[in-house]
């Protein structure tokens, strides 16, 4: 069957293996482009978020391309995002395409269900159900890797001496991970990766701020969803630390701080541990970046994303009572570039004249205590 | 005893005359904010969050008019009012969940906040959780609650029933609550369905009077609450999955309900700028409506809506309607 799924950064190497795995044929889905977008637009809803006109585009490219079955995940609420594909099924029917959505819901809500539909996607391949779990695995181990390549990015490329070797690096560590095709390949991969952006040349006496990125997934890990954003702030001089991936989303452990420990953080302002989507983790995050000691938070979420306009409201108080700058930036379809990247060189500029204020202060205090 | 303000908007046309049962048995004295005006709407929108919706801002405008006037403002945080739904997952919008959070970081000034954890998944149990930590904190001991909720649950038994006989809120709460009796109903003309969540249907400030100019215009006005919950309960199963929204999927219920019966002249959905959940809801109900040739407006409201405007297009809508009817 020709099967596709959205793009989401660069996990759509680990599904595009996953599902070949699997015994399908699969259109991998284009990179975003301006075409995804107005087809989006066209065909959704007005005030539908900027996620669900992306996927909405992809799905219409890759439905012209012949797709009959698309994968994508579910959701249970209160974030809307959970019911997106029953519109863009609908929306599909309207335009006359015969495909098929098929969406994952959380297993932990319902394992039948989760299991009805894994069952049709690997016997509809023709595979056992032996083969699908070591390629389930297999796609994991993937999924973790460039989690991990990217994560390590992020730091990198606030060092870098020429702009965009890291990017370069980064890009050939995913093809290595692409081309991987069990687990050990996968861990070797992995070390092969990690040495190439290692080997970034770097600058060493370069003082680096610390950002935490935060804010709604998508616009998180799809890089045009919020126009680069992490890059923009690695080029500005920032090594970021983003709240949120792939394989965290799915469950990984030890990769980031543990979920209870994000919300008891983020209890003294949030009554509620779900206010939908990434809410509770884009408050506690910034708390437990405050309390590390990090130079700012970045939030980073779609026009009309109701979870994360809960947070935005509460994030000033945060802000006040930790003493960490903390911006907000909510991306449409209508946001240049521009805007975006001088409001971020503003925000860093700000963030190295605190630092700079601090060190002033401090070596005042100092010189004061010595005489 | 203590003065509880409540705000009034969002859940008030949804629950007022429960809460002002239950207070009053409990010995309270309860005031409710003065109907939105200009003046609340410019408070709101100063205070809270520029992302976001009308009816926030709205509810920050009335809670900042009540401090001075009340000891405490009684903003609950509705989870769930039922069990409903894929895995019984049915709650409110993410922004009613986090309303009283988002109220104490941008109203410091204003009276301290009773927000109790509304959840009625559980039925009976929730309902008893809820009114003994209200009881707790207002020095009232477990009989005197249940009482309390006994009394409460009679007036709000009352006000349904009054809201299926067709009364627009407003009217039904005073008939509730200061047994004021309610005005004749008007003869009945063509029908006309107008959906939206309740604080935009029953605020005239916010739709300017939608609901008055359709009946003005010798309409019969229906809305989701004047049908019976067993009328609408079916609905759902016709689609792939339910929304995640207790009102949204009232609304829609109802709006496939109406789209059903052929005596509905049209349907009216009233919805605020960028409201997430309805940016789902209206896309399906145009859908539906579609599918059941029934004429469909869509009213979008927002802090800039001038009534010019709107009237403009509600009688454009009437008009049409008319002029379908003399076809046939």
């Amino acid at each position: 069957m020709k099967v596709s799924f959205p793009r989401m950064g660069n996990s759509h190497c680990a599904f595009r293996w996953l599902l070949e795995a699997l015994g399908h044929q699969v259109i991998v889905p284009p990179e975003i482009s301006t075409r995804t977008l107005d087809l989006g637009v066209r065909y959704a809803p007005e005030f539908a978020c900027m996620p669900f006109k992306v996927v909405m585009g992809t799905y219409l490219e890759v439905a012209e391309q012949g797709a009959e079955l698309l994968i994508t995940s579910g959701g249970v609420g209160p974030c809307r995002a959970g019911y997106y594909w029953v519109l863009h099924q609908q929306i599909l029917e309207e335009q006359g395409y015969p495909t098929r959505i098929v969406a994952f819901d959380p297993p932990d809500c319902g394992w039948r269900d989760f299991w009805h539909k894994l069952a049709f996607v690997y016997r509809s391949g023709g595979v056992s159900l032996r083969r699908c779990l070591w390629a389930l695995q297999v796609a994991w181990a993937k999924l973790k890797a460039l989690d991990d390549l990217e994560a390590r990015s992020l730091q990198v490329r606030a060092r870098e001496v020429q702009r965009g070797a890291t990017t370069r690096a980064l890009r050939q560590a995913v093809a290595t991970v692409d081309a991987a095709g069990s687990l050990p390949e996968v861990a070797e991969a992995l070390a092969h990766g990690l040495r190439l952006l290692d080997g970034v040349d770097q600058d060493d006496r370069r003082e680096c701020l610390r950002v935490g990125l935060t804010g709604e997934i998508y616009a998180l890990l799809e890089p045009v969803a919020s126009l680069s954003t992490q890059e923009i702030l690695g080029h500005l001089g920032a090594e970021v630390e983003r709240s949120m991936y792939v394989s965290r989303f799915a469950g990984r452990k030890g990769f980031g701080p543990p979920h209870a420990e994000v919300v008891r953080a983020s209890r003294p302002y949030l009554g509620l541990e779900c206010v939908g989507g990434h809410g509770v983790e884009t408050v506690g995050m910034t708390v437990l970046w405050a309390r590390k000691g990090f130079d700012g938070v970045v939030q980073v979420a779609p026009f009309g994303c109701t979870p994360e306009i809960v947070a935005k409201s509460i994030l000033p108080r945060v802000s006040q009572e930790y003493g960490i700058p903390v911006m907000s930036l909510f991306f449409d379809e209508q946001t240049g570039p521009a805007g975006v990247y001088t409001r971020l060189e503003a925000f860093v500029d700000l963030l190295y004249a605190r630092r700079r204020a601090r060190r002033g202060e401090e070596s005042r205090n100092g010189s004061l205590s010595r005489h | 005893m203590a003065t509880i303000g409540i705000p009034r908007t969002l859940t008030y046309f949804f629950d007022f005359p429960f809460w002002h049962a239950f207070f009053t048995a409990l010995g309270q004295r309860v005031v409710v904010s003065q109907p939105t005006s200009r003046a609340t709407l410019d408070r709101g929108v100063a205070c809270a969050e520029s992302e976001i919706c009308l009816p926030v801002k709205l509810v920050h405008g009335h809670v900042a008019e009540l401090s001075g006037a009340c000891d405490l403002v009684f903003v609950p945080r509705v989870v769930a009012v039922r069990r409903f739904g894929e895995y019984g997952r049915e709650s409110m919008c993410p922004k009613l969940l986090g309303l009283p959070d988002m109220l104490l970081a941008n109203l410091p000034a204003a009276p301290p906040l009773l927000h109790p954890h509304v959840d009625l998944r559980q039925g009976w149990r929730g309902r008893w959780r809820v009114a003994r930590e209200l009881g707790r904190q207002l020095g009232a001991g477990d009989c005197r609650c249940l009482q309390a909720l006994w009394c409460a649950r009679r007036a709000q038994r009352e006000y349904r029933r009054l809201l299926r006989r067709g009364l627009p809120a407003p009217e039904a709460i005073e008939a509730v609550v200061n047994g004021k009796a309610p005005a004749p109903r008007p003869p009945a003309g063509p029908i006309v369905a107008v959906l939206g969540y309740p604080y935009l249907l029953y605020d005239s400030y916010v739709n300017a009077g939608v609901l008055r100019m359709l009946q003005r215009a010798g309409i019969d006005v229906r809305t989701q609450d004047s049908l019976w919950w067993r009328d609408i309960a079916g609905q759902g199963r016709r689609l792939p999955k339910e929304l995640f929204w207790y009102f949204s999927n009232r609304i829609l219920h109802a709006g496939m309900y109406f789209a059903a019966q052929p005596q509905v002249a049209g349907i009216v959905h009233l919805s605020a700028f960028a409201c997430g959940p309805d940016s789902m809801l209206r896309k399906m109900l145009e859908i539906a409506a579609r599918r059941a040739n029934t004429p469909f407006l869509a009213l979008t409201l927002d802090e800039h809506a001038a009534d010019v405007g709107l009237r403009t297009r509600v009688e454009a809508f009437v008009d049409m309607l008319e002029w379908r009817r003399r076809e046939r």
